[in-house]
């Protein structure tokens, strides 16, 4: 080697970087690297490590350059980083680019047919010689492509000391314990890294060490655990279309439908899948079964969101409970249909033409997208009106460390549904929409209901309390006016924020959703510098006073989100009027996670200002 | 039909489930007097009494426009839901999932279904849901006062419009080539044969389609318009006169072998088609081709059972449910074991 950055000694003597760095593996869409790079993730996820990885990926099948990002931290800090301390080049399209975005001191792998100049002499290089190594293997030619990026994952697990046998248990969950690929695949990761072993000298200073920090952990997607979290609470239908990020949510199902939702004695499905002709009819299919009284929901982004908007007006204004999950991706428009934002929030907070009110759930974590994947069912049926469940496409396809899922701690709540025997109790005496109770929640039946007074007629049209038609002045006005009182009927049952204190603190971080890694970070960064700071994130809306109460503590609270407007900051400011003074919003978006570093700065520079 | 005595002495006509022809009554129409919807709304009566089906057992569903306010007008006994312009087929999917053992009649009109509803129409018919799906077609948009609609005629006047300039969409040929396994045509004008349509659309295990030119009485009934009375009572031919018989009776004796086509419905009921001068075999899908595009040379209307494919699998044959309808299961049924969840947590562990 050419270049040497570390001595022995000084490796010797401890100026190693253990369990705390970033690697970026670059190579070409459509290569099959995600099974190299879920790989190496597990395989440290199983040493005990904390660990994440995000996959900036192309809107393309093949041929395009794509990036997944690792990030181990023995702290915990897991969000995205912006430089690589290690990086892979397999993709010759952007090996200069690759070569100078390495930090200084960095290790940066090649594969060696790469025939282009290394120019920096500040970093550690290693070849790889990855046509010569798959040459050995005793495979048949057309799989020698797809096993290929093995040879990385081989030779990285031997310079920064990766257990193999963890490789090979983390190829048992990828192959769901199919034998063959699993062990065609831990032959060249076997060969590669025994070839490093033989041909490398170790000369950067990061260092993987077992730890005992994952015990007990779980390491899956967002979208992942809203299928499983809709499956444990229930789901019976499910109508969907293809959209990136959404996709791998019905995907998802359709997996673990099948199953864990047979009847055990006959074989035969509780549950509908329907992959629909576009978003138009996926959610007409889910409102359908809604009222139907299944369990009913969709998954979507933006675009397709737009699509489901006039659907979901109606499901509020009839009062059919639907829940809809929104992997958010960025827009306007097409956007960027590979990358992550917040930028769906005011559009949610206000879809629909018209007076029209929705709840939005914002799940923080792996584990909030399985507990509110069963919750928004409870609530769409408690309350009869279309529930969205707003994720982004970090959540939803990158890989996050969380508790193990918790099974649902209460019965199913199916909310006020009359059958036959009801209906029979109250003489066939009943009113759609009429506001029995006082709450403004009014009782429902659902088809197949055999009464003779079961049913009734469901419109997007006016409406009095026993569903006839009506363009009375009073009917519509107290329609409209019931529906505003069911809403704040069911605030109290929506999740509250949840805050995280630190002594002394004198401002107060606030978001929602996948920013929470970034903003811990963060904090933690502002604590050195002797700045404390409460964290609140907010997991729903319509907003309860909760959350004015929390914000009216502080001086300054920072609003941070991804995206162009500061949305949350919008919907915070407009009905909090009073806090405004005491808002600062913190809102950026270019299509990546939120780095704690961005947060940092910013909160930096402001409260120096302020001194 | 029996007559029963009531303790009140009071003779009610029933039908043989003991409902009279009341029960399957709507509430009075508000469209326009007139109108061939209203004569539709009473054959779909007429012929869900005469089946002796119990109206709980049946779902009605309508997209938007004059037509789609009709379910309001009959059966009210039965759940009804009036959704969105042209997505009644999305709507009407998702929700006979919830209890397959119900029959779904939707209602849409020719602005509904050929213009914005095309998408959502055709691919109800790939999927062969279970559903009576009736298209009142007028050829012109009423409740917004008379532009043309997709199944307009070409060359059609209208005072306010001018000339239709554009070819228009043939609904029971958009449905032949769209895998429809029921495809019919009929004339609000002859309530006899709307009728025998809908009865044998309502035994028929899959999507029927029934195309029925229902004259605007207000907007479009130039007498030249193929979707006007006069022209519609002098252009009609009917394929075959056609009526349904449940296979408990034995009337089907009685009809001249040589002279009869049958066509064995799922649930095992008959079709026994009485052909009209031509012999015409609905279950033979090039020759539905055929005599429609020989209708559309000759400009007149074909009535009657176009086309017929029992054996197609609906989307229940497709998706194997339990026998307890969905919305009908309880929690334990839907709601796997925590040891399941216990399982998959080990997989996803460290």
């Amino acid at each position: 080697m050419k270049t040497k950055i570390l001595t022995d000694e000084q490796i010797e003597t401890g100026t190693k970087i253990i369990n705390d760095f970033s690697i970026t593996v670059a190579t070409v869409n459509g290569s099959g690297s995600q099974t190299s790079n879920a790989a190496i993730l597990r395989a440290i996820f199983k040493m005990g490590i904390p660990v994440s990885g995000k996959n900036i990926f192309p809107s393309n099948i093949q041929g395009l350059p794509t990036w997944y990002t690792i990030r181990v931290n023995k702290h915990g800090f897991v969000a995205r980083k912006r430089e690589a301390d290690l990086l892979i080049s397999m993709n010759p399209a952007t090996f200069t680019q690759d070569l100078a975005s390495l930090k200084p001191g960095g290790a940066f792998f090649y594969a060696d047919d790469i025939r282009l100049p290394i120019t920096r002499e500040d970093i550690v290089t290693y070849p790889m010689p990855v046509k010569q190594l798959i040459r050995q293997v005793d495979i048949p030619a057309y799989l020698k492509d797809y096993v290929a990026n093995m040879v990385y994952v081989g030779i990285l697990a031997q310079m920064i000391g990766i257990d193999l046998d963890k490789i090979r248990q983390a190829l048992e969950f990828h192959f769901k314990g199919k034998a063959k690929p699993v062990e065609i695949n831990f032959g060249v990761v076997s060969l590669a890294a025994q070839w490093a072993k033989e041909n490398l000298e170790k000369k950067d200073p990061y260092f993987l060490e077992p730890m005992n920090a994952t015990a007990g952990l779980i390491l899956t997607d967002g979208n992942t655990a809203a299928a499983l979290g809709a499956i444990y609470g229930g789901v019976q239908f499910v109508s969907w279309y293809p959209i990136t990020p959404a996709t791998s949510l019905a995907e998802s199902l359709q997996t673990y439908l099948p199953k864990l939702r047979k009847d055990p004695e006959t074989g035969k499905n509780t549950y509908v899948v329907v992959q629909a002709e576009d978003e138009l009819a996926a959610i007409g299919m889910a409102i359908g079964a809604g009222w139907g009284g299944l369990r009913a929901m969709s998954s979507t982004s933006g675009p397709g969101l737009s699509l489901m908007t006039e659907y979901l007006g109606l499901g509020y204004f009839a009062e059919v409970p639907v829940v809809v999950w929104d992997i958010q991706r960025v827009g306007p428009s097409t956007g960027l249909p590979t990358r992550t934002s917040q930028g769906d929030l005011t559009f949610v907070a206000f879809m629909g033409h018209g007076d029209t009110q929705n709840i939005i759930l914002m799940p923080g974590s792996v584990n909030e997208c399985f507990e509110f994947a069963w919750k928004a069912f409870d609530l769409a049926e408690q309350y009869q009106t279309p529930v969205i469940v707003l994720s982004d496409l970090d959540f939803g396809m990158n890989q996050w460390m969380g508790k193990p899922f918790e099974y649902p701690d209460r019965p199913m709540q199916r909310g006020k549904v009359l059958w036959e025997e009801d209906l029979e109790r109250l003489n066939g005496k009943w009113a759609r929409y009429l506001d029995v109770d006082g709450d403004g929640v009014p009782y429902r039946t659902v088809i197949g209901n055999r009464h003779p007074k079961a049913a009734y007629f469901t419109r997007g049209t006016g409406h009095d309390e026993y569903a006839n038609y009506s363009e009375a002045p009073e009917d519509w006005h107290a329609l409209l006016n019931r529906l505003k009182k069911k809403f704040e009927t069911l605030k109290p049952s929506l999740p509250q924020p949840i805050v995280e204190e630190m002594p002394n603190a004198q401002i107060n971080l606030v978001s929602f959703g996948s920013t929470e890694p970034a903003i811990r970070e963060a904090r933690a960064l502002l604590h050195d510098e002797g700045i404390a700071s409460d964290f609140t994130r907010i997991r729903s809306y319509p907003f309860t006073d909760t959350v004015k109460e929390i914000c009216s503590q502080y001086e300054r609270n920072y609003i941070i989100e991804m995206n162009r407007d500061g949305q949350l900051h919008q919907l915070l400011r407009m009905h909090f009027p009073e806090l405004a003074p005491k808002m600062i919003s913190y809102a950026y978006t270019d299509g990546l996670p939120l780095t704690a570093k961005q947060i940092y700065d910013f909160i930096l520079l402001k409260e120096k200002q302020d001194e | 039909m029996s007559e029963h005595t009531s303790p009140t002495d009071v003779r009610v006509v029933v039908n043989a489930i003991g409902l009279t022809k009341a029960d399957y009554r709507g509430n009075p129409s508000t469209l326009c007097q007139g109108c061939g919807h209203n004569s539709i709304s009473s054959q779909i009566i007429a012929a869900c009494y005469e089946l002796n089906l119990l109206p709980e057992e049946i779902v009605k569903f309508s997209g938007i426009g004059c037509s789609s306010k009709s379910p309001f007008y009959f059966l009210n006994r039965s759940f009804g839901f009036n959704g969105l312009h042209g997505r009644m087929p999305s709507l009407a999917t998702g929700a006979l999932f919830a209890d397959h053992t119900l029959r779904g009649i939707g209602v849409s009109g020719d602005g509904d279904t050929a213009s914005i509803g095309m998408g959502q129409f055709k691919h109800l018919l790939r999927r062969n849901m279970r559903l009576v799906y009736i298209v009142e077609n007028n050829g012109v948009y009423g409740l917004t006062k008379g532009q043309f609609s997709a199944t307009a005629d070409q060359g059609l006047e209208l005072k306010s419009h001018g000339i239709n300039p554009y070819m228009p969409i043939d609904i029971a040929w958009e449905a032949l080539v769209g895998h429809a396994t029921f495809v019919a045509r009929s004339f609000a004008g002859d309530p006899k044969q709307v009728k025998e349509l809908i009865k044998a659309a309502l035994n028929h295990n899959g999507v029927a389609v029934l195309d029925i030119i229902s004259p605007c009485v207000t907007f479009n009934n130039v007498d030249t318009a193929t979707h006007s009375y006069a022209w519609g009572k002098n252009h009609e031919t009917a394929l075959h006169e056609l009526s349904y018989v449940p296979r408990a009776e034995e009337i089907l004796l009685e009809y001249d072998e040589g002279e009869t086509r049958e066509v064995e419905l799922h649930d095992g009921s008959v079709i026994v088609l009485r052909k009209l001068g031509r012999d015409y075999d609905p279950t033979d899908r090039e020759a539905a081709m055929k005599v429609l595009e020989e209708a559309n040379r000759c400009n007149c209307l074909i009535t009657g059972l176009i086309y017929i494919d029992p054996d197609q699998p609906s989307m229940w044959d497709i998706y194997q449910l339990t026998d307890t309808p969905l919305n009908r299961l309880r929690e334990d049924q839907i709601r796997p074991k925590r040891e399941t969840l216990d399982e998959l947590n080990r997989i996803f562990q460290a």
